[in-house]
């Protein structure tokens, strides 16, 4: 069957064909979800494996992996705005340091002041808003480095945490404790433990908010004006700026999201902590940048996906799960095998880096 | 008189020596408003064979971050990047010692190592040697792998203090041998006797930027760093190797985190892998900022660097003497960093140049009218 020229454009365009198919499959490989499906794929290897060493101990059980998101909603929501600072060419390396201020300010205004639990929430959003607007104009209009700015943002955050109060306290408040403690069960894939009790698999409302953060975030990272200036002032700020977009206010709002994005985080993650103590979340911002690098997005800007930060999270989680049913290993060894994974992937973006500009 | 008045402020060592000085009178005003004169402060007493004074204590707590900041400020200058790895490295390099110090013999004497299993100075190389490698792996990846710097020593960062702890056996080793702790307080004779009154650390950090300043000084290696972190394309087509240069600077910063591990394991007379050098990376990267280097590479000062070094250990000197606890520290220091970095901010003179054509300009107006 002859084919006219038109039809065979067609077909190229379309992707049809074997030399099509092939193109899609390289212009797949070059592109940057390739990345993320990568760990997409290295999780659900990691996760089977689990399954099928520790059979014994319900690792695959929807318990063991609902737990997994029950234990981390703070770090989902704060990896995704991470990404967020990373795909517009910044870092902020505050947000453990806030995290852990905004647990000390419910557990101190609840327990401490009585003050109203859901007043509280808000008023930590908007303590929230206030510190990424700060942070974000010094790095807009001063045009100062954004490592030196949150650096200055993560010490004040932590310095501030043992201002408000340098005790541990611990969160009893009635409201705060039914947000906590809410469990939306699952009426299938339980197990039943060695006891014979039936154990239910069930999710934390704290899990449903911060994936309605994470769509939410996805969203307008993907399909509005904002998200795509940010994706823009990241790719090249001085394309942007040639191109008419208000860099100086993208990054401001970048900011000041991700400040918005933290306290979000830091109040799931003092419904999973319930209490407040200096040294909370310690290493947050290493384990939330871990997470977006892991998930595919690079460092240097204009590239990345926020729901790669999710895989990015649940690798982490995954792994060390493995290490605490191992049993015998010290705890050292969590982060080793985490800095090997983060090896891996840091060097693969780099071959691919390499092997798109030799295609270019 | 004028015209030096200006040479002197527009200085590169104008900022960081205005801000020590800044902070040291914040000392004496404090020590002043405690104890009723300055005199205190400047004080330096000979007792029980130590110099003992404010001034000694800065100096002396302050030696880690000044070889720290040594490090850091070749690498920030060559590679534009900076190296977070080296409180990690620190405690790492710290455990390998002690760990060959006391090989095999930990577990029996309740993680304490009563005798060296091998000479002190062979733990001391294995150490260096550590931070040699650590400082590799990190280059490799920023000069071959073309990796930005902050996640190539991402992986250290969280990889390296796990390390520690597995050397450590996840417990905190002490060393009971008395030469151990010569590194981080006054070297002694077998009486416990000290022969040098001035703590030890303070001469290796000298030692440090002496010998760094030098070399910088009197071979090509000072000018080519700058070139590089100027800019890395041209330099190469002028015929440098960046690659080696940049990895030269990251296993010299991996060394001096070795050596600031050693001092600072000594200072406790052991090993604790979960706090050793922790927070240390930020305050090194702070010197090197304080100094008035740019965090974007290129000229750096190894002076404003040092400056910037003890000016931090001076600031907490003085918040501790007010009472401020060790927790609530960070805040104040992040209060004067972005004083300083906003004093800095090349947007500033504008900015305030529009304010005040702003303020001026209804003025001007109402005149006319």
């Amino acid at each position: 069957m002859s084919m006219t020229v038109s039809e065979q454009v067609e077909k190229e365009l379309t992707g049809q064909g074997a030399r099509g198919v092939w193109n899609s499959v390289k212009a797949k490989f070059y592109g940057n979800n390739f990345l993320v499906l990568i760990t997409i794929v290295l999780f659900i290897g990691i996760y089977v494996a689990g399954v099928i060493i520790y059979k014994n101990k319900n690792f695959g059980s929807l318990n063991s992996f609902f737990d997994m998101l029950n234990s981390n909603p703070g770090l989902i929501v704060i990896a995704a705005g991470m990404t967020m600072v990373l795909i517009s060419g910044g870092i902020d390396i505050s947000v453990g340091a806030q995290v852990a201020m905004y647990c000390m300010m419910f557990a101190f205004f609840m327990e401490r002041q009585n003050v109203n639990c859901y007043v509280m929430i808000v008023i930590v959003l908007v303590t929230g808003v206030v510190f990424g607007l700060a942070q974000g104009a010094l790095v807009s209009y001063f045009k100062i480095q954004p490592f030196i700015v949150t650096l200055a943002g993560m010490f004040f955050a932590r310095g501030m945490t043992a201002v408000i109060s340098p005790q541990t306290i611990d969160i009893t408040n009635r409201d705060f404790m039914a947000l906590a403690t809410f469990k939306i069960k699952f009426p299938f894939g339980g197990y039943t433990n060695a006891a014979g009790a039936y154990q239910t698999p069930f999710i934390y409302l704290s899990v449903v908010l911060a994936f309605i953060a994470l769509i939410a975030l996805f969203v307008v990272m993907q399909w509005t004006s904002f998200g795509r200036n940010v994706y823009a002032v990241g790719g090249s700020e001085q394309s942007a700026l040639l191109m008419g977009l208000n860099v100086k206010r993208i990054k401001l709002g970048v900011y000041t999201v991700n400040g918005l994005l933290t306290a979000f985080g830091g109040f799931l993650f003092c419904l999973f902590s319930t209490g407040g103590a200096v040294e909370k979340a310690q290493g947050f911002e290493m384990q939330a940048i871990a997470s977006a690098v892991i998930g595919g997005t690079p460092l240097t800007g204009g590239v990345g996906n926020v729901l790669g930060s999710l895989f990015g999270v649940l690798v982490q989680t995954t792994i060390t799960k493995f290490i605490n049913f191992n049993g015998t290993l010290a705890n050292g060894w969590s982060s080793i095998v985490l800095a090997a994974i983060m090896s891996f992937f840091i060097i693969l973006q780099s071959v691919f880096a390499w092997a798109r500009s030799r295609r270019n | 008189m004028n015209k030096t008045l200006r040479a002197i402020v527009s200085h590169r060592m104008f900022f960081p020596l205005a801000c020590l000085l800044l902070v040291l009178l914040l000392n004496i005003f404090v020590t002043l408003a405690s104890t009723g004169s300055v005199g205190p402060f400047f004080q330096i007493t000979l007792t029980n064979g130590t110099l003992n004074g404010p001034l000694i204590t800065i100096l002396n707590r302050s030696s880690e971050l000044v070889i720290l900041a040594v490090g850091m400020t070749i690498v920030v200058s060559c590679s534009a990047g900076t190296d977070i790895s080296v409180g990690a490295v620190m405690a790492f390099s710290g455990a390998v010692s002690i760990w060959l110090l006391g090989y095999g013999q930990l577990a029996q004497h309740d993680y304490h190592v009563v005798a060296y299993v091998v000479p002190y100075v062979v733990g001391l190389l294995a150490a260096l040697v550590t931070g040699a490698i650590c400082g590799a792996w990190n280059g490799f990846l920023v000069s071959k792998l073309k990796i930005q710097p902050m996640v190539a020593t991402l992986i250290l960062f969280t990889g390296g203090r796990g390390a520690a702890k597995v050397f450590a056996d996840g417990q905190i080793d002490k060393v009971d041998v008395p030469s151990y702790k010569f590194l981080g307080n006054f070297i002694q004779d077998s009486t416990g006797h000290n022969i040098v009154p001035i703590p030890t650390a303070i001469f290796i950090a000298a030692g440090v930027v002496l010998v760094t300043a030098l070399v910088l000084r009197y071979t090509a290696l000072g000018t080519n760093i700058q070139a590089v972190g100027i800019n890395g394309r041209a330099s190469r087509i002028v015929g440098l190797k960046s690659g080696r240069i940049i990895f030269i600077a990251y296993v010299f910063c991996g060394v001096c985190a070795a050596v600031a591990g050693m001092i600072a394991t000594s200072r406790i007379g052991g090993i604790d892998a979960q706090n050793c050098g922790k927070m240390l990376e930020l305050d090194a990267i702070l010197a090197v900022a304080l100094g008035g280097n740019s965090l974007a590479g290129g000229k750096f000062s190894l002076a404003g660097s040092v400056i910037g070094a003890v000016t931090i250990q001076a600031l907490t000197t003085v918040l501790y003497s007010i009472n401020v606890s060790a927790d609530q520290l960070p805040l104040y220091k992040a209060l004067v960093v972005v004083i300083i970095v906003v004093l800095q901010s090349p947007e500033l003179k504008p900015m305030i140049g529009r304010l005040r054509d702003k303020v001026k300009r209804p003025v001007a107006a109402k005149e006319v009218a």
